[in-house]
């Protein structure tokens, strides 16, 4: 075994890591598929979970069939997909800015990839997933930059809570603008103002065979960049010295992140704290290997996300409240305990 | 050496540094212009001789005297009151916080307060008064909340303005959640009033603002003092003479009252608090606080913005608030590059 290959090796896990680990990546399958099967059956119209089983499978034409099969499903499926882009991308952004409070959502990546599509369907006044995806895309990767750069330069780099402060206001700001656009204009952006609040109702097979291809690519990415997001975090003289291709790593990061919080946006609106809560405890189950926290927050962040949906659509029955609200009542808590550790580490 | 000039006035005396008070004059005067513009402005403009007339019930037109006086006037006032107390609020709390991002609408207390006046109208049913009230308590809950979970063996700024970001992210839910959970007329009171804007200001919102105001500008321009002194460290202020946890109390206690007035009058209004106190810094290259020169800036740019909302894309109203969101967006991004730059 060479020297580099011993020194890249991830820290010794502790006692009783690995058993946490299991049951953690265990128990995250469990909860994925069980709140899976309650969103085929939960909403306005509750479908016991038996029947749900049986239309599943045998469609037989009746109002409940085309429910789960025309409605849930690809409903499901997207907050699914969504949910996995969005904790994976909070989880390299954390990796790569040492920074526990960055998520696509706080950071304000996400309002930036809104504020592109706003401005896209305003100016040329399609409003095809196929058309606007690009645009967010583009003010994901804008938005991924510019925390970059702020993370990134001087001397001293931005500490966790001067880069978290200027990505809320940001966002801040940058809803405003949206706000603008979509008052402005309020025939065009009918079917925005949920989506501005970040929405997964009526969004159909359309929007989830646009946006599925390209969050496949971004978790791929993202799992091959582990071992470097690795050795990096021993700091990037040492990442180099290991043999890490720093400039490639960061570029590979950023290339994900745009992907999956732009493709995530683009599907359900400018969604908070699902990428800030989950790599958090996934973090706390499997240690700080890299390895294991991407595939962690990859199956849990999905079950967080469908959970906030479930008890959106149950809260205000027989109304629906969008799962944006809900992943900020549910998730503000976390990042208010985060905050108030006596520390916040740098990771 | 330094140009000072000191007013002396009995056993008063104040120290007026020439370019504040530039800056100040020049403030007025601007307000002044935009509160005419705003005046003879509307889907029925009036020249200047008219809306003079029309003010001093002189004219024989009863619809302008109708318009000057009972819609338009008051809602300046009303936009002009209420950025002042936006100003001063951060003023207090961007020294308080350590930082000039730290100012009340980050840091949730807009946001509770519009959290508190929401539950009174979805809740309660409640009229104007309820919901003014409903957003002073709502104001002072959330201040209560932050300053208990930010308190871990005395008050670090940082964590103050992280904890706020918080409860605001998760207010701000609570308060969609209110306005999806309520009834139909009720909501779309909520969502009105949620927007921010003066389009129902009326002369007693006028009355009850500037009556509250009446007792907390002073208050706050008295404790800009020792606020000053409190921002070269605990340990200095101390050393001169001032109780630091009593005035930081009182410190926030009017800071709170002023964002929960502002905001029972006009619905939540962003980044006034934020841009007000630094843009006027900057003009007025003082030291300190600052906290009239703050208060006059706000008032020109709530006023500013008011106009903004109305006209631009008339006769479509833009709520204020989302103008005051747009404008302070840019300022922001502009003092982030600045700040980032001086850094590295």
């Amino acid at each position: 075994m060479t020297a580099a290959a011993v020194a890249a090796a991830p820290p010794q896990p502790r006692r009783g890591v690995g058993r946490r680990r299991f049951w953690g990546i265990a128990g995250s399958v469990a909860a994925l598929i069980l709140l899976a099967a309650l969103s085929l059956a939960v909403g306005s119209n509750p479908i016991p979970l038996d029947e749900v089983w049986r239309l599943l499978w045998t469609p037989d034409g009746s109002v409940d069939a085309s429910v789960v099969h025309d409605q849930r499903i690809p409903r499901t499926l997207l907050l699914v997909v969504v949910g996995s882009a969005l904790g994976v991308s909070g989880a390299l952004m954390q990796s790569l800015t040492r920074n526990p409070l960055a998520d696509p959502g706080v950071l304000g990546i996400n309002a930036g990839a809104s504020l592109a599509v706003v401005g896209a369907v305003a100016v040329f006044g399609l409003t095809s997933i196929w058309f606007f995806l690009w645009f967010a895309f583009a003010g994901a990767a804008a938005g991924a930059i510019i925390v970059y750069v702020l993370g990134s330069t001087g001397r001293t780099s931005p500490t966790p809570v001067r880069l978290a402060l200027a990505g809320v206001a940001i966002s801040m700001a940058v809803s405003s603008l949206v706000q603008t656009v979509i008052l402005s204009n309020q025939n065009a952006f009918n079917e925005f103002r949920f989506w501005a609040a970040g929405s997964a109702e009526g969004r159909g097979f359309p929007v989830l065979t646009a946006v599925a291809g390209f969050i496949v690519v971004g978790l791929v990415i993202a799992l091959c960049l582990g071992p470097a997001l690795n050795a990096l975090a021993l700091g990037e003289e040492t990442g180099r010295a290991l043999g890490v291709r720093v400039g490639l790593v960061r570029a590979g990061v950023m290339a994900a992140v745009a992907l999956l919080a732009g493709a995530a946006t683009a599907a359900i609106g400018p969604i908070m704290f699902v990428g800030l809560a989950v790599p958090y405890l996934a973090r706390a189950l499997c240690g700080s290997d890299q390895r294991w926290v991407l595939p962690a927050t990859m199956i849990a962040a999905p079950a967080a996300l469908l959970a906030a949906d479930i008890v959106g659509r149950v809260i205000a029955h027989p109304a629906e409240v969008q799962v944006g609200i809900l992943t900020a009542i549910l998730g503000g808590p976390v990042f208010i305990a985060l905050v108030r550790r006596r520390r916040i580490e740098a990771l | 050496m330094k140009r000072k000039r000191v007013l002396v006035l009995g056993p008063l005396s104040v120290r007026v540094r020439p370019r504040s008070l530039t800056v100040g004059i020049a403030l007025l005067a601007a307000i002044v212009v935009l509160t005419v513009v705003a005046v003879m402005a509307g889907d029925y403009p009036l020249t200047i001789g008219q809306t003079l007339a029309a003010l001093f019930s002189a004219g024989d037109d009863p619809l302008a005297q109708f318009f000057v006086q009972g819609q338009r006037l008051p809602r300046v006032v009303c936009a002009v009151l209420v950025g002042l107390a936006l100003a001063c609020s951060g003023a207090i709390f961007q020294p308080l916080a350590g930082n000039p991002l730290g100012s009340p609408d980050i840091i949730g207390f807009t946001v509770g307060a519009a959290t508190g006046a929401l539950v009174q109208i979805t809740l309660f049913d409640g009229g104007p008064a309820a919901t003014a009230l409903g957003a002073v308590l709502g104001g002072f809950g959330t201040a209560l909340v932050v300053y208990l979970l930010a308190w871990r063996s005395g008050l670090a700024g940082f964590r103050l303005v992280l904890v706020g970001i918080g409860v605001a992210a998760v207010l701000q839910g609570v308060n969609s959640l209110l306005v999806v959970r309520a009834s139909l007329t009720a909501a779309q009171t909520a969502a009105q009033w949620l927007a921010g804007s003066f389009n129902t200001s009326t002369w007693s919102d006028v009355a009850i603002t500037a009556l509250a105001l009446a007792v907390l500008v002073p208050a706050a321009v008295v404790l800009s003092r020792p606020l000053g002194a409190m921002t070269m460290g605990d340990e200095a202020a101390i050393g001169i003479g001032i109780r630091v946890e009593p005035t930081r109390l009182a410190l926030v206690i009017v800071g709170v009252a002023l964002v929960s007035v502002a905001t029972a009058a006009a619905g939540p209004i962003a980044f006034v608090a934020l841009a007000a106190p630094q843009l006027a810094r900057r003009l007025t290259g003082a030291p300190g606080v600052g906290m009239i020169a703050a208060g006059l800036m706000g008032a020109m740019l709530v006023l500013a913005s008011d106009l903004v909302a109305q006209r631009l894309f008339a006769p479509t109203q833009l709520p204020v608030g989302v103008v005051t969101g747009s404008l302070g967006g840019l300022y922001l991004i502009w003092v982030l590059t600045r700040e980032w730059r001086r850094n590295a």
